[in-house]
């Protein structure tokens, strides 16, 4: 069935003027809100190619990394995005130059997004010097201009993004941050701490949770006494929504990016999600969930899965569009990694560079009698 | 409590001293045509508290970095705790003076990323005992993100507030926390003593680009120290991690930070009245630590006393003394460099139980003349 300028109905999909495509999304759970986020949302051909692209880019990357860490060439934690990708593109679809983000150590995809693709992500996950920390960050710890890391103790980038969002507000720059953390984050002291100043000083910050059902290996149910997490706000408006469609995710940041430039303070955004690796590449994900239920989610709930189906069904892109940007994925992928590999590390010295942005001294090596000179080489600092 | 801080050296008695070189008539001259003070040469000009010279460094980055704003526990509207942000508010405003609930790890975690965005906070602690439930953003957040971005997210804030013991405020509200922070690759750690050190060091750490733990202390905030004109003025700024020499002398090197170095300075006094001229250095940082003052120092005395208020275990003295071992420095020593230190207990309130667990004058000076065998 092809969209042209009739009027058709597939399934809950119908297809209107100008080629785009007006999807309607599940409704959202809203609180302490008058109004919702639109359940229609219209998708451009451009833009189900560039959502689907970016997808599964994110998802070939991270199935990547992956096999590299099972193949011991990359080291330490490992935290993977795959199943979790809608959210990151369904919200960098609304943001602007001047928005920023900050998440946990879940975070490749992002730097994937907002910096120079794919290679810089692998490149510092094998410890290279083209990483985008140079290799002396990790996995945890990708920074790009405006996007604040890749942070690894849970919850602690949760005040760094509001502080982040008052900067915003300080400089009057119209720039919004958007915090993402997880159900297990979601309890954590700091994490109100952070929602009464939000609240107290109507900060331009987004809260967003994406929780994908588990803790490492503690289910919603076993962490938080109150499972409605964008209730756990109080004062601080929520809505819940479906994390997998992208859509969805989309039109929720739309209306709280609109929320927020209204000057009415923090939202916050749950994203019901699910990942299907484990916490990290050391725990295999099948102690506390069965690999029923794993299944059944890629079968069922899969973002690409479900923004293919839509946009396949409707006749707004076809089967060979997507089959393109999939090989497409797959050889960034390759190029990216082959590159990477290839790569060096940094000299051993510089172990003892970039700790400072300002200082001419030595520092103490393991040898007690060797010191090496301090020198920075690295990134120029961003906030001299 | 308003003193003017004056001394005045005496002439020499010639005691049983093991002088190692140098004749001492030959500075004899020189000691004493010079009444040195506390600060700087430059003719007195003008008495200023602790307290004050905090504000005016703080009130003149404010006014000349717009980006410059504080944040914390009664900074505004109550005019500071302690009043070292007086009158802030008011000239400020709301947006540059931020009153927070007491809420340590949030507004630590705020005032960081807030900094990472390009903005300069001060983000003071109403004493660095609270600033505990704050830690892992000072070290994990502040701290390590430089290196961790290798290079590209610096963040230039500044944590201050009181630090280590007050007066009867027993065991929680007493900590030293200058071992603490200064083990930390990342930050730099400064803790002033005069009027001076604080007006210059608090301009210098908040036109520093990287993190700085700046560790006041509550009893000196209301004592008075003389301000050269030069230290007076706009621009004056002090470098971190240069030691200063509060009191030159010969026979023996004291080392002190903070309210410590009070003590060795009267602790000097008394001992030039039996003959020992104790060069008092003042560390004025504790990272990066001024190591090349300490070496130049006891090459000329060859002896090392380090004076400090904090628990003894790992502390800046064992620092010290790690150093000196492990150096050339170790070489110049006549006697075991040696440390003074706060008990090892948490801090009791009874007074006189207090005054046990800190070091006084007194302990300075016995532990100088049993170094040097003077009885």
């Amino acid at each position: 069935i092809r969209a042209n300028n009739n009027i058709l109905r597939i399934n809950n999909v119908t297809s209107v003027l100008n080629r785009n495509l007006a999807i309607e999304t599940q409704p959202f759970d809203v609180y302490n809100l008058d109004d919702s986020p639109k359940t229609s949302a219209e998708l451009s051909k451009e833009d189900a190619l560039r959502y689907f692209e970016q997808m599964s880019f994110i998802r070939k990357m991270e199935t990547a990394i992956g096999k590299m860490y099972t193949k011991k060439i990359i080291r330490g934690f490992c935290h993977l995005y795959s199943g979790e990708e809608a959210i990151s593109v369904g919200l960098n679809a609304i943001m602007r130059p001047q928005d920023t983000v900050i998440t946990s150590y879940r975070c490749h995809a992002w730097t994937y997004l907002m910096g120079d693709g794919l290679q810089p992500v692998i490149a510092e996950l094998l410890g290279k010097k083209s990483g985008c920390s140079r290799g002396k960050g990790g996995s945890m710890h990708m920074y790009v201009k405006n996007f604040y890391g890749g942070n690894g103790i849970v919850g602690a980038h949760v005040p760094l993004g509001t502080g982040v969002a008052l900067a915003h507000q300080y400089k009057k720059d119209d720039g919004i941050c958007t915090t993402l953390f997880g159900d297990g984050a979601s309890n954590q002291g700091q994490v109100f701490e952070a929602y009464n100043i939000a609240k107290l000083l109507s900060l331009p910050v987004i809260y967003g949770i994406e929780n994908n059902n588990y803790a490492m290996g503690t289910s919603v149910v076993r962490s938080s006494a109150m499972k409605e997490l964008y209730k756990k706000g109080n004062y601080v408006p929520g809505i819940r929504l479906d994390g997998m469609d992208v859509l969805a995710v989309r039109e929720a940041c739309r209306f709280a990016f609109d929320y927020i430039k209204s000057g009415k303070g923090p939202i916050i955004l749950e994203f019901l999600t699910y990942r299907y690796g484990g916490h990290s590449m050391s725990d295999p994900g099948t102690s506390y969930r069965t690999r029923e239920e794993v299944e059944e989610v890629r079968k069922n709930r899969d973002p690409l899965k479900l923004l293919k189906d839509k946009v396949i069904g409707s006749g707004l892109v076809t089967e060979d569009e997507l089959k393109q940007i999939d090989e497409k994925a797959k050889k960034a992928v390759k190029e990216a990694t082959d590159k990477s590999v290839a790569d060096t590390e940094i000299a051993a010295e510089e172990v003892a560079y970039d700790i400072y942005s300002n200082y001419k001294g030595k520092v103490k090596m393991v040898q007690w009698s060797k010191y090496l000179d301090h020198k920075n080489v690295g990134f120029k600092p961003i906030n001299l | 409590m308003h003193r003017c801080r004056i001394f005045q050296l005496t002439p020499l008695n010639m005691v049983n001293i093991s002088i190692k070189s140098m004749p001492l008539l030959a500075n004899i001259n020189k000691v004493i045509a010079r009444r040195t003070f506390a600060t700087s040469k430059a003719a007195a000009t003008k008495q200023m508290t602790v307290r004050d010279a905090l504000n005016s460094a703080m009130d003149e980055e404010m006014e000349r970095d717009e980006r410059v704003f504080i944040i914390g526990e009664e900074v505004a509207q109550y005019d500071g705790a302690y009043k070292v942000t007086r009158g802030l508010w008011k000239k400020y405003g709301d947006k540059r003076v931020i009153d927070t609930p007491i809420t340590e790890m949030g507004f630590t975690g705020i005032a960081t990323g807030a900094a990472m965005a390009g903005l300069r906070p001060i983000c003071e602690f109403m004493t660095f005992n609270f600033a505990m439930q704050a830690i892992d953003q000072i070290i994990n957040s502040a701290g390590k993100t430089f290196y961790m971005s290798a290079g590209r997210v610096n963040v230039p804030i500044v944590f201050r507030g009181p630090n280590g013991a007050a007066a009867g405020v027993a065991a929680q509200h007493s900590q030293c926390y200058g071992a603490w922070y200064a083990h930390c690759p990342g930050l730099k750690v400064v803790s002033p003593y005069n009027s001076e050190d604080c007006k210059g060091l608090l301009k210098a750490a908040i036109r520093d680009p990287d993190p700085v733990v700046f560790l006041e202390n509550e009893i000196l905030y209301g004592v008075q120290y003389t301000m050269s004109d030069q230290a007076l003025s706009k621009d004056f700024v002090l470098p971190i991690g240069k030691a200063k020499i509060e009191r030159p002398g010969k026979h023996v090197t004291i080392i002190a930070h903070s309210k410590a170095v009070e003590t060795s300075l009267e602790a000097a006094k008394e001992l030039a009245g039996k003959g020992i001229e104790a060069e008092v250095i003042n560390l004025r940082s504790l990272r990066p630590l001024d190591f090349d003052a300490i070496a130049k120092s006891v090459s000329k005395t060859n002896h090392l006393i380090s004076v400090e208020q904090g628990w003894p275990t790992c502390g800046i003295g064992s620092e010290i003394l790690a150093r000196i071992m492990e150096s050339e420095t170790f070489f110049h020593l006549d006697q075991p460099a040696i440390r003074i230190t706060g008990a090892d207990v948490p801090m009791p309130y009874a007074k006189t139980l207090e005054a046990a667990a800190l070091p006084t004058p007194k302990d300075v000076v016995e532990a100088a003349k049993k170094l040097l065998k003077v009885k």
